[in-house]
């Protein structure tokens, strides 16, 4: 094997190594665009948004959502955030109660200005999930109800709280 | 009002454009190729430059290697859909290099080949190392399906913390001929022919427990106190911890011997701690600790004071005479210069421990200073994508591990090649998945399984709500 050789092969695995170096950080060029955070996005989201906010507003559906009534037989298993600062997580359902607002000790610490200290809980009963308005000063809604007093929630259905949306999850 | 048909599932459709978002495990099989073609380069690159030959283990090692990272991937694939696309990658090309140059090391001065034998390097310490990387991605895939999210960690905080703290005492206890006194640093169990360095595993269990305990007092310790000359002070009481952990630093420090080990134990906590509760004045006091001790104990112990005479004047003829571990790693940097005398043409055998502690420095000498930038970017884009799953992951618990966990990762290799360069006193610490060792190897496996799976928490898509309508009412004046 002559000099000339093995210097070739030693060029050619530092440039094949820089390659790759190249190549990951094309890698994170490419991830960092379609991050849902990041400003590109972000714009691209609020121009869909703005597309939507012109068309006239859709009409409300007439039925209740055959989806959730067909689902809120089987027991629920989780109690999942769909909208809002928390959206994403994701609480495992025991037999204990679940509270909701913006004390410390709650189950679920909301930081939302519309929520109350002790805003609501969920409590489960013969099998059933129960949402409960601890008097909040901005109420809590199923679906689109009001909830005045302790009602149960079928798995689907979102519970709005503030600016926040839970929902049941089997 | 008009009714106008097909408009009420436009959000809908809009909302699923918004969310989905490729997970990209696609690219992640091929950066894995990638990193499985630059290992084969390299080996048949260290065969032809010491004897002209590709190695026959080229048929073992290289399909050895690209199933283990191909497992890996499918555990990923498994049990992590969403996790970043480049740790994987960016671990493996390190952990192939690393195999590499054991291998080149193992055949110095064997059948003909220049230099002479490397009297701490078995002769099949290659093959053991592509064994501890199967250890490693067993270990990996293991922790991704036996923890599906960073949070159940949580509960085990004060177990982990006490397993940390039993595993990094363990070495300070054992007689001397159990824990490698004779190698310079008590970081060993040995038993039989068996040996396990438990530092590197309670690290990762520390950083679990500093992870659990600041998630609970973070408030506590970045609220109260007073202001003084523009740096908030934390209350006295709050020092307690601090205190005790710096103590127990020192501690690892006078009885085992191990700077490295006790410097990455304490930085672990000072900047989870500044981290978790966005104070300079943690750093600057866990700085200040942490010098006034080195000092104290520069003062106290001659082998600390050793080593900063060998950092100093490493030329110096008495600094030789003690060591001149650091004098021939720099002069066979040198000898690499910019481009480095090509895989398998260099004498790294000079070096003392050149597998273990100075591994930098023999890829420093052969693929030059070149290279050696190129393997450091690949560690620094490790650490980042790490950083990039600490920012962007909700959990305030899986941010601060994820965030202590990267942190240690890059501080381990600023002391290794800092240390190697001359930069900082050399403490003899492992350089992450290129170090000849199964510890070090597998419990880097585990951190980038952590990792991973933050990531995959962080990356995941926002869960759909079943029902899309209701949520804002649109009321009308009629």
């Amino acid at each position: 094997m002559n000099q000339l050789t093995l210097d070739l092969i030693k060029l050619a695995f530092l440039a094949v190594l820089w390659l790759f170096v190249i190549a990951a950080v094309g890698v994170i060029r490419t991830d960092l665009f379609d991050q849902a955070d990041s400003p590109r996005r972000q714009r691209r989201v609020a121009r869909q948004l703005a597309r939507q906010a012109e068309a006239p507003p859709p009409r409300q559906r007439p039925a209740a959502p055959p989806r959730a009534s067909r689902r809120s037989r089987s027991a629920a298993h989780e109690l999942l955030v769909t909208d809002g600062s928390l959206s994403g997580t994701v609480i495992p359902l025991a037999d204990r109660q679940i509270t909701i607002g913006r004390a410390a000790d709650a189950t679920l610490v909301l930081t939302d200005d519309y929520a109350s200290t002790r805003h609501a809980r969920l409590y489960p009963q013969n099998g059933e999930w129960i949402v409960e308005d601890l008097g909040s000063t901005n109420g809590t809604y199923l679906d689109r109800e009001k909830v005045t007093a302790p009602t149960p929630v079928p798995v689907g259905v979102p519970i709005r709280i503030g600016k926040t949306v839970l929902e049941l999850r089997r | 009002m008009t009714a106008i048909p097909n408009q009420a599932a436009a959000p809908r459709a809009a909302a699923d454009a918004v969310s989905v978002r490729a997970t990209r495990r696609g690219t992640e099989l091929s950066m894995i190729g990638f990193a499985v073609g630059i290992m084969a380069l390299a080996y048949a690159a260290v065969g032809l430059g010491l004897n002209g030959h590709v190695p026959s283990g080229i048929v073992i090692y290289v399909p050895g290697f690209a199933v283990l990272l191909l497992v890996a991937h499918m555990g990923v694939r498994t049990f992590a859909p969403h996790a970043d696309p480049l740790m994987l990658p960016l671990a493996g090309v390190l952990n192939g290099l690393g195999i590499v140059m054991i291998y080149r090391l193992q055949e110095s001065g064997v059948s003909g080949n220049p230099g002479f034998p490397i009297s701490t390097l078995t002769s099949h310490a290659a093959l053991y190392q592509l064994l501890y990387t199967g250890i490693g991605v067993a270990a990996f895939v293991v922790v991704l399906g036996l923890i599906r999210e960073a949070r159940v960690l949580q509960r085990y905080t004060y177990t982990l913390g006490a397993i940390g703290l039993v595993l990094l005492a363990i070495p300070a206890v054992l007689p001397d001929s159990m824990n490698g006194a004779y190698l310079g640093a008590k970081v060993w169990i040995i038993l039989g022919g068996f040996s396990v360095q438990p530092g590197e595993f309670a690290r990762i269990a520390l950083a679990v427990f500093f992870a659990g305990y600041l998630v609970v007092k973070r408030d506590v310790l970045s609220l109260a106190g007073r202001r003084v000359l523009g740096i908030d002070l934390p209350r006295a009481r709050d020092m307690g911890p601090v205190l005790v952990l710096w103590a127990a630093s020192l501690l690892i420090l006078v009885f085992e011997s191990d700077i490295g080990t006790s410097a990455l134990f304490f930085a672990l906590f000072v900047s989870m701690l500044y981290i978790a509760t966005q104070r300079t004045s943690w750093l600057l006091i866990g700085i200040g600790l942490f010098g006034v001790g080195a000092e104290i104990a520069s003062l106290l112990f001659t082998h600390v004071a050793v080593r900063f005479t060998l950092w100093l004047h490493p030329f110096a003829p008495a600094s030789l005479n003690i060591s001149d571990q650091l004098a021939r790693g720099l002069e066979g940097m040198a000898f690499g210069g910019i481009l480095g005398t090509g895989l398998g043409q260099g004498q790294p055998f000079w070096t003392p421990l050149v597998q273990s502690d100075f591994i930098v420095t023999a890829f420093g000498e052969e693929i030059g200073l070149t290279g050696l930038m190129a393997m450091l970017l690949i560690f620094g884009l490790l650490v980042q994508r790490g950083l990039r799953a600490a920012m962007s992951v909700r959990d305030p618990f899986a941010k601060l591990l994820a965030g202590g966990l990267s942190f240690v990762l890059a501080l381990q290799i600023f002391i290794i090649v800092g240390g190697v360069t001359q930069l900082i006193p050399v403490t003899g610490i492992t350089t992450p998945f290129l170090s000849q060792g199964g510890s070090s190897l597998v419990s880097s496996w585990i951190v980038v399984a952590l990792l991973m799976r933050v990531s995959d928490t962080a990356r995941r898509p926002p869960p759909q709500p079943i029902q899309d309508e209701g949520m804002t009412q649109v009321v009308r004046a009629v």
